[in-house]
């Protein structure tokens, strides 16, 4: 910590929140909030003075509540800045008739009542993602009495009572009578790997081992404490894990199978009893403990909602961050310049999450000391022989990567590449085909849906899947062996904005008894809010396909992310309830509507580029 | 952009497609019949050479794609396997080295979207992959060659959030020579683990 605080090289910025995060890969614009901590950190020395007349009692964070802290208050000895901080909240202001008692105390004068939240902006070329976890609440497991029972607590309050820089001095002692308990028990996966709707499915990773180590320490301070863990499985799988948890056996801790069904209080001597079916026995039993600890589970990060959505992130059903591919690209985000190091990623401990800051920081440096970085081709061109200056591209562009044109100046609009990201919304809302896409044509992609339904059309559904969340949602299903019927045939755009009206029609005109457009949830949209163009597109569309007497059902809209396999999965099986029930007649009558009411699908240009080749 | 081994420049005049269908173990050809694949697209337009691999990613499988090139002066390189998140860079990559534009190579995904998904319904995927790869050579006689542009990156690291994570990849970055912005939400640096007593398994010290 205290390297991280003096390096050179390193701006630490606490108490500090992201604002926005703009640009792309190795061009990124950072806004930070600095929230005013009303004390110079730079100037303070932390002699502590100004706590000492602080009037003001609050619980302190840090201890999880145990012990108080003061309005000024240093959050733990060893912080990094080592400088006090005031809490707003709490503080009785800048009244000087009110109090202003620390001020006075405070001989270096860093105290400063007036401070504002500073606003700082700077560039970088690549965004580490380390937002942390969160500890699982258990008060909804009500049989455990947390609520209820002051003698049972969680590991994360264990944490503070056994340790030497804790409110009781490393005494391990019990909330109720002050005393060592004789004995304590362990209840295990508080939290995870739960089916009945509490808590969360998942393993937390992290539980097992750190409840191993808790009875170890408990051990080593009280060789004569009776410790008993209630678990489901002992997951001791990491280097050096097994010998820790048979250390703990040896030491007398006894693991007992089976999560407690009931912990209840003796009334008067606050003991516990839990009431547990021995698995492994095979019978009821009842364990006395004089404490009981809740090996609470990791859960997602509450607060990374602005990172998630400045970055267009996604997340995995257990709500941790989605990383770029399970296996093979474990840190590097979906996003390109973008990384994840620790349990924002996934819970994991110590070791792992200083392993993956590792493998974080060499995944940037790639990118930094490359100097530079090629952005794929992927972007708009604008022919300005077709342009009716409708400004449509302008208006639509989530980048703002077009400029308004003004007929009257002759004055087409103009695309700016390097901000321009390629999701194509811009050429799928231009009413001319003046703006093409490099890679991901109007004609290539025709050609496509030409192909996909060249022969028996009635048996396919042509989909239209995002790269980023939809097609990597198939690809999702993939990697589970999810099945699905086959009847799917799938193209690939950079986004949902990117399916032209044309497509949509031209499918039908080839006979596609359904076709869907899918596309990331808006969250998740790589192109801030092209998705939203998606949608009112396929709206307008459902009226057109009315007023032509085509059921607007055919033409299905779905968000599927990247984590959603199963979900991929499922919409292709209704999907597939749905064109079962499209006759061959209907689809003739479809090709004949069609044939008679819309324009041709390949301007003139297009056909001269074909005829070229 | 264009081909370098002082031959005429074909990439924009008429296509001419090599086709790669990958077994990838039995991952593909254990649910899709690649060689029907094969054969199939042996007779579509532009196609001049079809070739089936075991492993199209492994270094004899790109080796042949390269051959191919050049053997049959080949403009186009589809390659019917696993999904383009994983490989395209890969063959864009291997195309590139035998002087053909990057963009010029089109993937076929008949495992992730295909053997994966209908692993019980063999004659069905195969027919599928058959139209994958229909729609690959389509769309690949369209392809265009494409100049990459590249941009400059700021030489700064931005890492949001200061527990043990994010203060080792801070770190490790600025011992490499990068300045870094450590951003952290809290009023000290330290993360979870400042709460910690011990941490297991060495039993020490977590601050």
């Amino acid at each position: 910590m205290m390297d991280a605080g003096r390096h050179p090289r390193i701006k630490l910025l606490t108490y500090s929140e992201i604002e926005e995060i703009s640009g792309f890969v190795g061009n990124f614009h950072v806004k930070v909030r600095q929230k005013a901590r009303y004390v110079l950190a730079g100037d303070c020395t932390a002699c502590g003075e100004c706590e000492k007349v602080c009037p003001i009692v609050v619980p302190d964070e840090y201890q999880q509540g145990f012990s108080s802290r003061r309005a000024i208050y240093i959050p733990f000895p060893q912080a990094v800045p080592s400088a006090y901080i005031l809490d707003s909240r709490n503080c009785l202001g800048n009244n000087p008739l009110a109090c202003g008692k620390c001020l006075e105390a405070c001989d270096k004068k860093c105290i400063d009542y007036d401070m504002r939240d500073e606003m700082l902006e700077f560039n970088v070329g690549t965004v580490i993602v380390a937002t942390g976890m969160d500890v699982y609440d258990p008060s909804e497991y009500d049989e455990y009495g947390y609520r209820s029972f002051q003698n049972v607590i969680t590991s994360m309050e264990f944490e503070r009572l056994i340790c030497a820089g804790g409110p009781t001095g490393g005494h391990f002692v019990r909330p109720t009578d002050r005393k060592s308990p004789k004995s304590v028990a362990f209840i295990q996966c508080v939290g995870s790997r739960s089916t009945n709707g509490r808590g969360n499915p998942y393993c937390s990773n992290i539980c097992c081992m750190n409840t191993v180590k808790d009875t170890l320490l408990l051990h080593d301070h009280y060789p004569d404490v009776q410790c008993k863990v209630f678990y489901l499985d002992i997951r001791a799988f990491g280097k050096g894990f097994e010998d820790l948890y048979r250390r703990s056996k040896e030491a007398g801790v006894q693991y007992i199978r089976g999560l407690p069904g009931e912990v209840t209080e003796h009334p008067e001597t606050g003991n516990l009893v839990l009431t547990v079916e021995n698995t492994l026995a095979g019978r009821i039993e009842r364990h006395e403990a004089e404490m009981v600890v809740l090996s609470v589970g990791v859960i997602p990060r509450q607060d990374s909602e602005v990172v998630h959505k400045l970055l267009t992130l996604s997340r995995t059903s257990d709500g941790f961050f989605l990383e770029a591919h399970p296996k093979l690209k474990p840190v590097d985000a979906p996003t390109q310049g973008v990384y994840f190091a620790g349990c924002a990623e996934s819970p994991k401990d110590i070791k792992d999450s200083v392993t993956q800051a590792g493998a974080a920081a060499a995944r940037a440096s790639i990118l930094l000391n490359a100097g530079k970085v090629r952005i794929e081709a992927i972007t708009s061109s604008l022919d300005e022989e077709l342009c009716n200056f409708c400004n449509r591209c302008a208006r639509v562009c989530p980048f703002h990567a077009i400029t308004f044109g003004d007929k009257k100046l002759a004055l087409y609009p103009r695309i700016i590449e390097a901000a321009c990201m390629g999701c194509g919304t811009c050429s799928a809302e231009c009413p001319t085909d003046t703006i093409s896409m490099r890679h991901f044509s109007d004609a290539q992609i025709t050609a496509q849906i030409d192909a996909l339904l060249a022969s028996n059309p009635q048996e396919k559904i042509l989909t239209f899947a995002c790269n980023w969340c939809s097609y990597a949602g198939g690809d999702n299903a993939g990697i589970s062996r999810l099945q699905y019927p086959p009847s799917v045939r799938l193209i690939r755009t950079m986004c949902s904005g990117r399916v032209d009206e044309d497509f949509i029609l031209h499918g039908f005109k080839l006979g596609a008894p359904i076709i869907l457009i899918s596309g990331c949830h808006f969250a998740d949209c790589h192109y801030i809010n092209a998705v939203t163009w998606t949608q009112q597109r396929v709206e307008k569309l459902w009226t057109k396909l009315d007023k032509l007497g085509i059921r607007p059902e055919r033409l299905q809209l779905e968000w599927i992310s990247a984590a959603e396999g199963a979900k991929f999965a499922r919409v292709m099986r209704e999907l597939e309830e749905l064109r079962k029930q499209v006759t061959k007649e209907e689809i003739a009558e479809t090709v004949k509507v069609l044939a008679r009411d819309t324009k041709p699908k390949i301007t003139r240009k297009q056909v001269d580029a074909v005829v070229e080749l | 952009m264009l081909r370098t081994n002082g031959k005429i420049p074909t990439q924009l005049t008429n296509p001419r497609i090599g086709v790669f269908v990958c077994d990838c173990g039995l991952n593909i050809a254990g649910v899709v019949d690649t060689a029907a694949v094969a054969e199939d697209a042996a007779r579509l337009p532009d196609v001049v050479t079809v070739v089936r691999n075991r492993y199209t990613c492994a270094e004899p499988g790109q080796n042949e794609i390269k051959k191919a090139i050049v053997a049959h002066d080949l403009n186009r390189v589809v390659v019917a396997s696993c999904t383009p998140k994983i490989h395209e860079p890969t063959f864009r990559k291997c195309v590139a080295e035998a002087g053909l534009n990057a963009y010029l190579v089109e993937m076929a995904n008949i495992r992730e979207h295909c053997s994966w998904v209908h692993q019980y319904d063999k004659e069905s995927a195969t027919l599928k992959a058959m139209d994958l790869v229909r729609s690959a050579v389509h769309r690949s006689r369209l392809l265009e060659p494409q100049e990459e542009a590249v941009f400059p990156v700021e030489s700064a690291a931005l890492v949001i959030g200061g527990g043990v994570a994010g203060i080792q990849t801070a770190l490790d970055l600025a011992d490499g020579g990068h300045p870094v912005y450590l951003v952290e939400k809290e009023p000290s640096i330290g993360g979870i683990m400042a709460a910690l007593d011990k941490t297991y398994p060495t039993m020490d010290c977590s601050i």
